[in-house]
């Protein structure tokens, strides 16, 4: 008895573990900032966007290309949905099934956005999509739209 | 010839953005004035800002149909229209896109989207993007304050919640409004807020 209890319990942890690894994780903003100033050696593409931004969906293959072809490399690719917290399970995660993104991606909820975009990059203005390619503290900005995976690919092996 | 001549004008305004299509200088800084403007409205009619503004000033916003951030302002746009354009800050709307690239944003689809929400202030079209660089106007919304003398004295986000109107704890632009109000100088001057990117016309 106490042995089916515990393999009922067991299953349980399981389960909800596996839910969760479908889902992005939700950050505020000060769980989100250790992101930003990681000082190891790897090369981190901190990408923001969100499923409503069309330019952002369009360059998300560039994002993936990266998650794909430097597997091998320190480069990290962070995909930030600024989605509206009521629109996670509803678009966000279907979504990332649909395009079966492999990039991680979390969901920074936290409204009082000029409290923080500043924090992020100085030279940011708010409009999505952005990025910040960064490794130690050699770093740079991108406020558009990228023109090709090519051009992203060639500012990341700069950086290697 | 008419032809020709249309012709000849399209050419016109695409090396004019070829060329104007660089990256946006600073735009007005707060305590610049502001150049005049003339856009057509959803009306039919064309509006400049001198003769649009209000006693006091005018709350020039940038916004548009499609951006999500943009639709949740809506309604707090007609408010802040309701409550200060008799108090002499009346709202003035203008999208900034280029249709080509948001087909959603086209000057018809601008005349659908008052209708249906029932604006009350002024919606403007910036045809051709002349307007929204002088700003430096980056995305969608972004108010532009100004006061009686065409000065720009805050630019920035609505308020501090664009997801929940009812959780707002700062409201910026009555704030600044108040202190204009009050002789003074508002007390935050500039904000960021997330929002859409302005679609500029591509080059080429």
């Amino acid at each position: 008895m106490k042995c089916r209890l515990l393999f009922v319990l067991l299953l349980g942890l399981n389960l909800s573990g596996l839910a969760q690894s479908n889902s992005p994780r939700i950050v505020n903003f000060e769980e989100f900032q250790p992101y930003l100033t990681n000082t190891s050696d790897t090369t981190y593409i901190i990408n923001f966007w969100a499923t409503w931004c069309k330019p952002c969906v369009e360059e998300l293959p560039y994002f993936e290309s990266v998650t794909r072809d430097f597997a091998q490399k320190p480069v990290k690719v962070l995909l930030v949905s600024m989605d509206f917290e009521n629109q996670i399970e509803k678009r966000v995660v279907p979504f990332i099934e649909e395009e079966k993104i492999a990039s991680e991606v979390v969901v920074l909820v936290e409204p009082n956005a000029n409290a923080w975009i500043d924090k992020v990059d100085p030279r940011w203005s708010g409009a999505i999509p952005a990025t910040i390619i960064y490794r130690s503290d050699q770093r740079s900005f991108y406020g558009d739209q990228f023109a090709s995976y090519e051009e992203l690919k060639s500012i990341i092996e700069s950086y290697l | 010839m008419k032809k020709l001549s249309v012709t000849l004008s399209l050419l016109a305004v695409a090396i004019f953005f070829m060329s104007a299509n660089l990256p946006l200088g600073d735009g007005y800084a707060i305590g610049d004035k502001v150049d005049d403007f003339k856009l057509k409205g959803v009306n039919e009619q064309w509006y400049t800002l001198s003769e649009s503004m209000g006693a006091d000033g005018a709350i020039i916003v940038f916004t548009c149909n499609t951006c999500p951030f943009a639709k949740m302002y809506e309604d707090r746009l007609i408010e802040l229209h309701n409550m200060y354009a008799e108090k002499g800050f009346p709202v003035i709307a203008i999208n900034p896109n280029d249709p080509d690239i948001q087909p959603g944003d086209s000057f018809d689809k601008m005349k659908e989207r008052a209708d249906k929400k029932g604006f009350t202030f002024q919606y403007l079209f910036d045809d051709g993007q002349e307007v929204y660089p002088k700003f430096a106007a980056t995305n969608t919304p972004q108010v532009f304050l100004i006061d009686s003398d065409m000065k720009l004295r805050y630019k920035g986000a609505i308020d501090d919640n664009p997801q929940n109107a009812d959780a707002v704890k700062t409201n910026y632009v009555s704030s600044a409004i108040t202190a204009l109000k009050d002789g003074k100088d508002p007390e935050t001057t500039t904000t960021k807020a997330i929002g859409c990117g302005i679609k500029a016309k591509k080059n080429g």
